[in-house]
């Protein structure tokens, strides 16, 4: 089965997430798309997958055109797609989940479902309980699960979207093997992801996306350098920053353990000196927002302790962190940061600590009219928040932030914004080292961790995999390690 | 020419309500001039149906201007009613059991009410906090529960002299009626505790912090937490203040109408507040007004069937057909804003 | 024995309508307006077999009227994304007072009703004949409706759609599910049995129409619903169990006036037990563990319930 796309186009509003792909994948084959994150991967997969229609561009099974034209559709096709968070139903029994929206007269036959689900199960050595709730089963099995459901349906294309993400080693393992199974068996699989180790242990051969374009092809084996040199660009010329002098010690982080469900912290230890900028890299969902988030108070730490300027602040909540000078900017700015509805003099007078009980209104918004004049935001003191743009938007929330932090903590800080934003917003955020103030941040972007951290550490599967001097390290080591190749880095 | 179309836009659903009582009241062969007529003319046509009319407006009023609290915070607040009746009944139990005088009876019965309301309304709170239950599915419950609370004191502890009749206890000792003067049949006390919750809570609600931080976290739990918020206080407090604010309604409904305790004496009150408080868009500031237009239609809707063939239920249908419109209309606004705002971002893209 | 009986016979309104509102929910759609649409079916029930002397289009109506007003609220939910609470209750309202002034003028008259039928052969069964095959055609077929249901909800594929529907809307669309028609689907089922469940509650068990002739019978069935588990088979069980607490309260109802008045209002107590034993997390550990335990104690709602789909 052997799948071509022709000139894909597709946009969201004034974003080309597709921007004429073209790409030819053999069947019988283990086929890679590398980019990162935003560059365009999932929207294809989604296209080819009958989620969204293109804009533009067509696509050919076996030579011949098709038009996918919902999910249901494209798996008559033969194209089926295992989503990151495969889509299941959590209280179903595991046949009932094969079984929902499955061809068929109206009589569910359980018995000869559950038999099937036997047999695929006994031949890729999954082991299924079919009667037992899918809330129980690991992110592992329900993928399995969802894997031999597409299987069972007939699909001859399978589209794997980041798979590996909060499964375990083992269950890894077995991913593969199952994979490399099905490609033997003539079946051409892509495996969409933008960690480089597994590209390379799994792909024979590999496309890579930036921005909507197709930046190159290449067979594996290939060089690692080009591979990262397709997906960030070329390395980029980082000027040197002013040093400051590093004060004491404002976090201080012993032993810190987090379990979440997709994920743990174990025995993290990290310190952060005043007026020092430490950057998190990592893959989405590696460990950085959960740290983030321990740090903030947003969630609570399963064991050892977290000090701010030597005081114990380990049981306290957000407010509790907020009065001792911590601060969290989250990357949803709409989302957990700003309110919906509310303009922008209301947030500043809910941001502002020594707002009186009685709000005197008029001189709020006078006050709120100037914050706005000396950060540049566009829009007015009545503007609500969601009439401002992304950018705007991050300018509010820097505006709300209190005067004398000890600790910023940040996700995302220049996400979605344009050029001339995220240097404003930096140079607001690096303003504040002088007062002393600490910044911990996770980014995506490998050139701002570069540019403005003086520390980063780099986080794999929720571990510190790296601690690095951002003076002395590049972008090609930094993207190495992101993907888990500590070797090659060094 | 815009004005003019949104005062259109919003006329609309009053002239379909309009319309719907007209072709029901022609369906039974009346004249529509002669039921309006009715209706204004009984609700306000002489002082003791105006005194009705005000009474009616003060528990109307009271009920929505908790709500305007509850929801502010986010909450669905459904089981207003039974926090009216809970403070019907607090109120009751310091009629019956607290002798002093007047004075003082309005201020302890006052107190209970507000009191009862706040603790009924406390219960749905927690089990929304503390219990993760839905607090329409709670309050709903919680009403029903007020309900029979009411019926089995009537019936068991607080019966009559000598008969256990569901018509209500024995009428309470004089001085914990609330005073009215002359034929007014409506209580100068009732009228200011209302008028002062509705300010109250439009203060509240819109020149101070406490309202500001509700307004957070009825929007958005997780933007609130980080503004350091501590949602889970201020849900309660929301489910208290408006609690009370029902439970006053609920103190005045037997101390200043039946003088005795009926079962379920909340009338519908709490239930009406919740149309009230949607049809004011959740504003207090519009509270007022329309809580009387409600009580003139109740109480003048009550002269329909003694004057004319028309039953009474007419007001009702005419207050929900209002609400229901205007819902409806404000639903097919948003969408056709939503289509007109796609079609232009394709213009600009094509 | 003969207690049984009746109580078998006058709970099968409400078996229809917790059938009927578990179909709705199990879709996704919270119908608010249950105790209004109710008691308007009831009268449209009554009236137009009054009027046209014909029972079946007295049901029919009935479903009709019940089934219309469903569909406005999946109307509003969907198209206008309008919240199904505040529409609900709304709607509620507006029923009960139009079940009043259009049914003014069939207050307390004689009309039609549902006739006895008992089964030949099948009701001379020793005691199970008596309590379960000598009642009428509603009867009959409130028992049909809940092993239907039953059947359809969790022996049929149409059955897992409706499920999915209600609770993971987005996967089940990726499925290839239409799910906004379904719920207008399920929403008019739903609504239709509730509209047979208001007529028969004035054909075939408190016959004719008065004042607010269902008072309350709603609210219980939203209630029972919940107490049920969305499940059909224990929603019935709740409804006889409600019917039970009635013919007790009417034992009682000398010796012990004060507890008479209060056992119909125990579904609700129930219902906020129900909810809080469904959330707390040690039980739901403890059914993960043991599925079989999840059919005797209580099953979550379905998680979409109220809220609105829209495909991408």
């Amino acid at each position: 089965m052997s799948l071509e796309l022709r000139d894909i186009h597709k946009h969201f509003g004034p974003v080309r997430a597709n921007d004429g792909i073209s790409l030819t994948i053999e069947g019988g084959t283990l086929h890679g798309l590398l980019g990162e994150n935003g560059a365009g991967k999932s929207t294809l997969m989604k296209i080819l997958s009958g989620f969204y229609a293109p804009d533009g561009g067509e696509i050919l099974l076996d030579g011949e055109l098709i038009r996918p034209s919902s999910p249901r559709d494209a798996i008559a096709h033969g194209i089926g797609m295992l989503h990151q968070d495969p889509l299941v139903f959590l209280p179903f029994t595991v046949v009932d989940n094969l079984l929902l929206a499955s061809p068929g007269g109206s009589r569910l036959d359980r018995r000869k479902a559950r038999q099937e689900l036997g047999e695929m199960c006994e031949r890729f050595g999954f082991t299924l309980d079919p009667n037992s709730l899918v809330r129980t089963l690991t992110v592992g099995e329900r993928q399995q699960l969802e894997m031999v459901r597409l299987l069972w349906l007939g699909a001859r294309v399978l589209i794997l979207d980041e798979p590996t993400t909060g499964i375990s080693a083992p269950q890894r393992l077995k991913l593969f093997e199952t994979l490399r199974t099905l490609a033997a068996e003539g079946m051409s699989v892509i495996f969409v992801s933008h960690k480089l180790e597994e590209v390379d242990e799994l792909c024979e051969r590999v496309t890579v996306m930036r921005q909507g374009q197709v930046v190159g092809h290449a067979e594996m084996p290939c060089p690692s350098e080009r591979l990262v040199e397709m997906m960030f660009g070329s390395a980029v010329e980082i000027e040197g920053r002013e040093p400051i002098d590093l004060g004491d010690p404002v976090l201080e982080i012993d032993r810190l353990t987090v379990n979440e469900r997709l994920l743990s912290l174990d025995n993290l230890d990290l310190e952060i000196r005043a007026g020092e900028v430490v950057g998190l890299a990592g893959l989405e969902g590696s460990g950085q927002q959960t740290l983030l988030r321990a740090c903030s108070g947003l969630r609570s730490a399963d064991g050892g302790s977290i000090a701010i300027d030597g005081a114990d602040l380990t049981a306290a909540d957000y407010a509790g962190r907020l009065a001792n000078g911590v601060q969290f900017l989250p990357a949803g700015r709409l989302e957990e940061g700003l309110i919906t509805g509310l303009t922008l003099t209301e947030h500043l007078v809910l941001g502002d600590p020594n707002t009186p009980f009685f709000v005197d209104w008029d001189r709020a918004e006078g006050a709120a009219a100037e914050t706005i004049t000396a950060n540049f935001i566009k829009g007015r003191p009545a503007s609500t928040a969601d009439q401002l743009s992304g950018g705007n938007q991050q300018r509010l929330l820097l505006a709300m932030l209190r005067p004398g932090l000890r600790l910023l903590l940040m996700e995302h800080p220049t996400r979605g914004l344009d050029i001339e934003s995220a240097n404003w917003v930096w140079g607001q955020l690096l303003a504040r080292r002088t007062d002393g103030t600490a910044i911990l941040f996770a980014s995506a972007d490998l050139d701002e961790l570069l540019r403005y951290s003086d520390r980063i550490l780099v986080f794999f599967a929720g571990r510190v995999i790296a601690e690095l001097d951002a003076d002395i390290t590049d972008v090609e080591q930094l993207g190495f390690l992101i993907g888990g190749k500590v070797r090659d880095a060094q | 020419m815009i004005q003019f179309r949104s005062l259109l836009r919003s006329l609309t659903p009053v002239g379909g309500a309009l319309a719907v009582a007209v072709l029901l009241i022609l369906l039974v062969g009346e004249s529509p001039f002669a039921a309006l007529w009715a209706i204004v003319d009984g609700g306000v046509g002489n002082v003791s149906r105006f005194g009705d009319t005000l009474t009616a407006w003060t528990t109307l009023s009271l009920a929505a201007a908790g709500l305007a609290i509850t929801f502010t915070a986010g909450l669905w607040n459904i089981g207003v009613e039974g926090q009216v009746i809970a403070g019907a009944i607090a109120a009751s139990f310091v009629a019956r059991e607290i002798a002093a005088p007047t004075p003082v009876m309005v201020v302890l019965t006052l107190l209970a009410g507000f009191a009862g309301g706040a603790v009924w309304a406390l219960l749905a709170g927690l089990l929304k906090v503390k219990g993760k239950v839905n607090e329409i599915f709670g309050g709903l419950g919680l009403t029903f529960v007020a309900i029979s609370l009411s019926t089995y004191l009537i019936i068991g502890p607080w019966q009559r002299e000598g008969i256990a009749s569901t018509s209500g206890t024995d009428p309470f000792p004089g001085n914990a009626w609330l005073p009215t003067w002359g034929d007014l049949r409506v209580s100068v006390v009732s009228i200011v505790v209302a008028v002062a919750a509705l300010g109250t809570v439009y203060v509240l609600l819109r020149g101070t912090r406490f309202g500001l931080r509700l307004r957070a976290v009825g929007q958005n739990l997780q933007s609130s937490a980080l503004f350091g918020i501590a949602n889970t206080r201020y849900l309660l407090a929301a489910f208290m203040l408006g609690g009370g604010l029902a439970g006053l309604a609920g103190a005045i409904r037997v101390t200043g109408f039946y003088h005795k305790l009926v079962p379920g004496p909340g009338g519908g009150h709490g239930y009406l507040g919740i149309l009230i408080i949607l049809l004011a868009a959740y504003k207090a500031k519009w509270i007022a007004p329309i809580a009387f237009f409600f009580a003139v239609v109740a109480v003048g809707a009550s002269q329909l069937p003694l004057r004319l063939q028309i039953d009474a239920s007419l007001g009702g249908i005419v207050r929900s057909v209002l609400v229901l419109f205007v819902l409806l209309a404000g639903g097919w606004q948003a969408r056709r804003s939503a289509i007109g705002q796609r079609r232009a971002t394709e213009e600009v893209e094509a | 024995m003969n207690e049984l009986h009746s109580l078998i016979a006058a709970a099968a309104p409400l078996v229809f309508a917790v059938v009927g509102e578990t179909i709705t929910e199990k879709a996704g759609i919270i119908n608010l307006s249950l105790e209004g649409s109710l008691m308007l079916s009831a009268m449209t029930g009554f009236a137009v077999s009054y009027e046209t002397n014909s029972l079946i289009l007295g049901f029919l109506a009935a479903a009709l009227v019940s089934s219309l007003v469903a569909l406005l609220v999946a109307y509003s939910s969907i198209a206008l994304k309008l919240n199904q609470v505040a529409v609900g209750f709304v709607l509620f309202q507006l029923c009960v007072d139009l079940s009043t002034f259009l049914g003014n003028s069939y207050v307390r008259i004689p009309g039609p009703s549902v006739g006895a039928l008992p089964i030949p052969l099948l009701e001379d069964i020793p005691v199970l004949g008596r309590l379960l095959f000598d009642h009428n055609l509603v009867v009959y077929s409130s028992f049909f409706a809940v092993i239907a249901a039953y059947y359809f909800i969790f022996r049929t594929r149409q059955g897992l759609d409706l499920q999915g529907i209600g609770e993971r809307p987005e996967a089940a669309h990726a499925r290839g599910v239409p799910v906004n028609r379904l719920r207008y689907m399920y929403a008019a089922l739903g609504g239709s049995l509730v509209g047979i469940a208001g007529a028969s509650y004035s054909l075939a068990v408190k016959l004719g129409w008065s004042f607010q002739h269902t008072r309350n019978l709603g609210w219980i069935a939203l209630a029972i619903v919940i107490f049920g588990g969305w499940q059909p088979v224990r929603a019935a069980a709740g409804a006889y169990l409600f019917a039970g607490l009635l013919t007790l309260a009417q034992i009682l109802q000398a010796p012990l006036p004060g507890i008479a008045q209060v056992l119909p209002t125990i579904p609700f107590p129930l219902m906020i037990l129900t909810l809080v034993i469904v959330y707390s997390d040690w039980l739901r550990r403890l059914t993960d563990r043991f599925p079989a335990l999840r059919t005797i104690l209580a099953s979550e709602p379905p998680a979409a319930i109220g809220t609105v789909f829209e495909p991408e």
